[in-house]
Parts: C-alpha cells; structure tokens; sequence
C-alpha cells in the first residue's frame, strides 16, 4: 500500500522553499507572481495526492493521518487562491508606488517560506517540529505586515511580534513540560517526542503534568489562534499588512494554530485521568465569541471590521471542539472550512475594494453594487454567508453547533446563540453600508480577479445546500479521532 | 560528588531567578543591559554545568551560544542602539519598583507552588529546575508588560528565553533538535527585532511605544 518512490508530502514542504529560494533570485514583478502562482497550484495538486496515494507509516519527523490531510488541502487551496489574488493586488500596488518591485520580491519569498512553516507544521510527527515550523510561519507573517512601513503598519508587526512571541514561548514551555511527563515513560532522546509514541503511550503519564503543559499549550498556540484576553495583535495585523496576507491569517494561520490545539487536546484526551480540555477551550471560545461580537459594532476599518469577525469564528469553532463528541467535532471541522474559505474571500473582495476608493474607512465605502456589481455582490454575498444566513455552509455548521449544544447543556447553548445573533445584527448593519446608497469616491472599474472570490463562494454555497457523501464520512472518521 | 551536582545546579538556577530580579528594578538602560549580560553569563554556567553531569556535550553548544551571542553580542549591539538613538539618559517610566518587585515575588511562588504541588512524579531536579524555569519566564513577561521602552521589552524578551533555555537543558535528553531551534529563534528574534528598531527610529526618532499608542484603535 505504502509507495514510497512517490511520497507527496515531500511535494508539499518541498515545492515552497525551492519556489522562496527562486522567487528570492529572479527579478520582474510580473514573472515573480505567476511564479507564486504556479508553486502554489503545484502545492495543492501535491496535496491533493495525499488523498489517493497510500500513505506511508509516520516517520519520526512526518506524519499524515485523516485529521492532518483536511487541514493540509485546505491550507494549500486558500494559499493557491490568495496568490492568485495576490498577483493581481500586488500589481496594483506596484503601479501607485506603495510598494517598491524590491519589496515584492521580498513579499512573494516571503509567502512561500510561510506556505513552508505552515505546511511543515501540519505534516510535523514531532512536536519539537511543529513548535518551529509554527514560529517559522508567525515570523515571515510579522515581515509581511510591517511591509508599508507606515506608522501603523509597524505598531501592528511590533505588537504582532511581541505577543505572538510571548505566545509561542508559552507554547514551547508547554512542549518541554510534555517532554518532561513523557520521559520517564519512553526513555530521554527523540522518541519521547514523536507525536504518534507521546499518544500511544500516553495513558502512562503523569496527569498532572499533562495538565499543566497543557495549560501553556492552550495559552500559547491560542494567542495564534486569536483566542480573547490574547487576541490584540489580530485586528491591528489583519488591517495594516497587504490584503492576501490578511487573507493567509484569518484563512490559513489560525487554522494552523488551531491544529496545534487539537493534536494536544487528542493528546489529553488519550489519558484517562488528566483534566478534560473541554471546559477550557468552551470558556475560551465562548468569551472570544461575545466579546469579539460587540467589538463589531464600533468598528470604523472595513478589515479591521472582519478580523473582528474572525475572532468571533474561532471562538465558534474552539467551542465546538471543547465541546466534543462525533457530532459537535464534526460541525466544528466544518465551521473552520467553511470559514477559512468565506473568509478569505471576503478579504479577496474588501482587498479590491480598498484599493478602488483608495481607503479603508467604512463610511467612505457606499453604494458598491451600484459602482461594481460584481465585486459589490461578490462581497455581499460573503457577508451575508459569513453572518450565519442559509443556504450558505455557515449556517449548517453554526446550527449543527447550537443543537448539539442544546442537546448537552441549554445554558451554554443560549451564550452561544446570544453571541452569534449579536454579530448578526453588527454584520448586516454594515453589509446595507456597503451595498446600498448613492456611490461615493472613486468609481473606476475594478482591475480585479474575480476568480477566486467566487470560486470560494460556491464551494461554500454548494457546502451548504449538499455535502458529497465520500466528505461526509471522511469528517465523521475525523471527528471520532477527536474524540 | 551526586549531591554536589544537584546543589550546583539549584545555585545556578537560583541565581538566574535572582538576577531576574534585579532585572526588574533597574531604571536605566545601560544598568539594564549590563545585567542582561550577566543573566545571559550565569545561564550560560548552569547550561554547562547541565553538560557536564548529564554527560552531553552538545549542551555545551548552547552554553557558548548563550554566552557569546547573549552576553556579548546582543548586549553589545543594543549598547550601539542606544547610543545612536541618543535614550541612554532617560530614565524608564516602570511601573513602580515596589508593586513590581511585589508582583515579581508573587510570580515566583506562584510557580514553585505550581510545580512541586503538580509534578510529583517527576524527578526532583527536572521538577525544581522547572520551578525556577518557569519564575524566569514569568518574570521576563512581567518585565515586557512593565515597560514602555522598545529596547526594554527586547531585553524583557530575551530573559523570558534564558527561562526557556533553563527548562529545556533541565529536561534530561531532550534532543538537540530543540536547543538549537531555540537558540536559533533568539538569534531570529534579534535580527526581527533589530530590523524594527531600525525602521521605527527611521520613522519616529523614537523607541518609545507609547508613541505608537497613539495609532492603537480605529482611525478615527
């Protein structure tokens, strides 16, 4: 089963640093892009084979199993679509100076070693790996934000670093601590690493220091994820960075982090006496939800307005995963699909957007489906999908979560809803800003690739009004690994 | 000879918390860098005494790290920093050296409470070198929040890594893979960094954050 002559997860971390390294070397921002283009679209086609090719058993380093190859597909699809849409934005911003061609050199370099991190984070084995592979992707992500070096720009790469630093040392001392609990059971050295060992084993452990590492686990990787006393870099690193990287964060980067959660909570939950992850992550997802669901009512910065709304998802999804079992994981799964694909998206459209009026103040963006039907339904239609409407697959995902949540506990049920209809009400009420009214500022055509906003949004769409039978049971098979 | 390699390393780990301390109420820069330096001295001894009873002489890799690189070369550049931004006389907004030396001191037994209460299993030293370990790192993180100077919260960063470091060589043959990965990530770190002090004094003519404060929040 195993063919080892044609394994193509080396594709998939291989294929991005060999296109950083000639991306780094080759001028001509036109050449450079398509070239970001075609590594990202060879990334997916490689990912892609994960699903047919037998896998080969988890070497110490790699490892790919149901959960991982979800994440890794997805993961590469938005990384292709995002260069796509980075192709035609970064021209743009070529063409009215406000970044220099040395620059996007820099930048599409840049995008691949981060496509490098997150990839080698996701097939990681060991956990050592994964803590670098996921540092490797934080720091190329604070270079990108800080690339307009404007004021803002650089406050939100600085506040970016300091706390995603703060969070991955937390992450790494969690990391340590699992080391320290696994040692005496599977001897010193790098076996007592290995992921696939550290689960297999894991019923052997000390409980209580699972617990703890645990503890830093949460608190680390969740300041990537954006969770709620920790999410302050997110907004400012969402608004002022070039739009496909705001895109990569909310779409792709979260995500990544998120993983890192999960392949520990598997963890925890492999040892019987150790605390249950559960009501940790709940009380995390629920607090990010409601507090990230009023932030949205007195945003003024159209991308400032969405990464609120990204926060506001990853508490939906962070709570679905807390709250366990076949069906809520299995909504869970799908949320984090289905926002990754919705969002990013939205930050293709509002990319466009911003750079037709010239700015990102939301009350000088009006009447866009009178100036730009396409890009103004475009983007309608993301928010109205991203606020939770049917038919689109936000809603199924979100009402799964609710009634399998009404089926364990009402209360926490009721927080959920509560906070879901608050950010509702904040979406809607700046989507007919958007949409509606007399245009203002500058109506010149959209330059834009429409592609792959609404290639996203029917994915989303068809999501929501079918699932193909082969994914259904691919994610139940995923959430009963969850546990 | 066992009981004085365990006692050893307590001195060395101890002294790495203690020298956190006087971290925290130091007001200017230059006292500050210079006790960075010996923080980054002292973790380099306890990294090699680890070397030398574990009986792993790759630990002495990162012990030369921690001592070239932090004690000499990091120290050193900042030094130049300062000087060319011209800050060396401004003495630090902290918080208050009282609450903070409170705060500090609530941190640690925080931590040794934390650990011996948790990790009973563990073997003694992994369990009090984590104790100590972790102290570091709270009090390095203690120290970023406490001040507004850029230079500062760098330096705040770095002793949150000698904690790191402290755990991870505490931790019996834990594989090299990791040390060097966090050697390296400080060595990242200061390039990131270096690259942004670099870009905000050529922006600002300031290393202050709260100069940056002003741009926190929505434009109005």
């Amino acid at each position: 089963m195993t063919s080892l002559l044609f394994n193509p997860v080396y594709g998939v971390i291989a294929i991005p640093i060999i296109a950083a390294a000639l991306l780094a070397a080759l001028p001509g921002y036109r050449l450079t892009a398509q070239l970001n283009v075609l590594a990202s679209l060879l990334t997916f086609v490689f990912a892609l084979f994960l699903f047919f090719v037998g896998r080969a058993a988890p070497s110490p380093y790699l490892l790919i199993d149901d959960l991982n190859i979800v994440f890794i597909v997805l993961n590469t699809f938005v990384g292709f679509t995002a260069a796509t849409f980075s192709a035609s934005y970064i021209g743009h911003e070529i063409e009215t100076g406000r970044l220099t061609p040395v620059n996007v050199r820099f930048y599409h370099s840049m995008y691949q070693i981060m496509m490098f991190g997150m990839n080698l984070a996701l097939v990681s084995n060991n956990i050592g790996l994964m803590w670098v592979a996921i540092e490797l992707a934080t720091l190329t992500t604070v270079l990108m934000v800080g690339i307009y070096r404007t004021h803002e720009a650089l406050e939100a790469a600085w506040k970016y670093f300091i706390l995603g630093s703060v969070g991955i040392a937390l992450a790494l001392f969690g990391t340590i601590l699992v080391y320290v609990a696994a040692q005496p059971v599977l001897g010193e050295g790098e076996m007592a690493m290995i992921w696939t060992n550290l689960v297999a084993h894991a019923s052997e452990f000390d409980a209580s220091m699972l617990n703890l590492a645990f503890v830093f686990l949460l608190l680390g990787y969740g300041t990537k994820v954006g969770l709620a006393p920790l999410h302050a870099w997110l907004p400012d690193a969402h608004a002022e960075g070039p739009t496909p990287i705001s895109a990569v964060l909310s779409g792709l980067l979260l995500n990544v982090a998120l993983y890192a959660v999960l392949r520990f909570k598997m963890l925890m939950a492999a040892h019987p006496e150790a605390l249950a992850p559960g009501p940790l992550m709940i009380t995390m997802g629920l607090l990010s939800l409601i507090f990230a669901s009023f932030m949205l009512y007195r945003r003024r910065d159209i991308k400032r307005l969405f990464a609120y709304s990204s926060i506001e998802h990853m508490g939906i999804i962070v709570f679905a995963f807390g709250m366990g079992g076949p069906l809520a994981n299995f909504a869970g799964l799908l949320h984090m699909v289905m926002h990754s694909l919705t969002k990013s998206a939205i930050f293709y459209s509002v990319g466009h957007v911003a750079q037709i009026k010239g700015t990102q103040r939301i009350a000088d963006i009006r009447g866009l489906t009178q100036s730009h039907p396409v890009l103004g339904w475009g983007l309608a239609i993301g928010v109205l999908a991203i606020a939770g409407m049917p038919p689109f697959g936000l809603f199924m995902s979100e009402f799964l979560i609710v009634t399998t949540t009404f089926a364990k506990s009402p209360i926490l049920a009721l927080l959920l809803v509560f906070g879901i209809l608050v950010a509702f009400g904040a979406l809607l009420m700046r989507l007919s800003g958007f949409i509606f009214g007399e245009p203002t500022g500058a109506v010149k055509p959209a330059e834009a690739s429409f592609v792959p906003l609404y290639t996203h949004m029917a994915l989303v769409l068809m999501a929501g009004i079918y699932l193909p039978g082969p994914m259904v049971v691919w994610f139940q098979s995923v959430a009963r690994l969850l546990g | 000879m066992d009981r004085l390699a365990f006692d050893m390393a307590h001195l060395l780990a101890g002294g790495l918390v203690l020298v956190s301390f006087m971290m925290i109420y130091q007001d200017r820069l230059y006292a500050l860098l210079n006790v960075f330096a010996l923080h980054a001295v002292v973790l380099s001894m306890s990294v090699a005494w680890q070397a030398w009873i574990q009986d792993a002489p790759h630990l002495y890799i990162t012990a030369g790290i921690a001592l070239v690189f932090k004690a000499l070369i990091i120290p050193g550049a900042l030094h130049r920093i300062i000087q060319r931004l011209g800050i060396h006389r401004e003495v630090e907004n902290v918080v208050g050296v009282g609450p903070t030396m409170l705060a500090g001191m609530g941190l640690v037994s925080l931590s040794i409470v934390l650990m011996l209460r948790l990790t009973e299993v563990a073997d003694a030293f992994a369990r009090e070198d984590l104790a100590f370990s972790l102290s570091v790192l709270l009090l390095g993180l203690l120290m970023m929040i406490t001040r507004r100077n850029a230079v500062s919260q760098v330096v705040g960063f770095m002793s949150l890594e000698n904690g790191l470091i402290l755990a991870a060589t505490g931790a019996k043959g834990m594989p090299l893979v990791v040390e060097i990965s966090v050697a390296f990530s400080v060595l990242i770190a200061f390039i990131v960094i270096g690259v942004f002090l670099f870009r905000i004094r050529e922006r600002f003519d300031s290393v202050d954050i709260s100069a940056l404060d002003d741009f926190r929040g929505d434009k109005k």
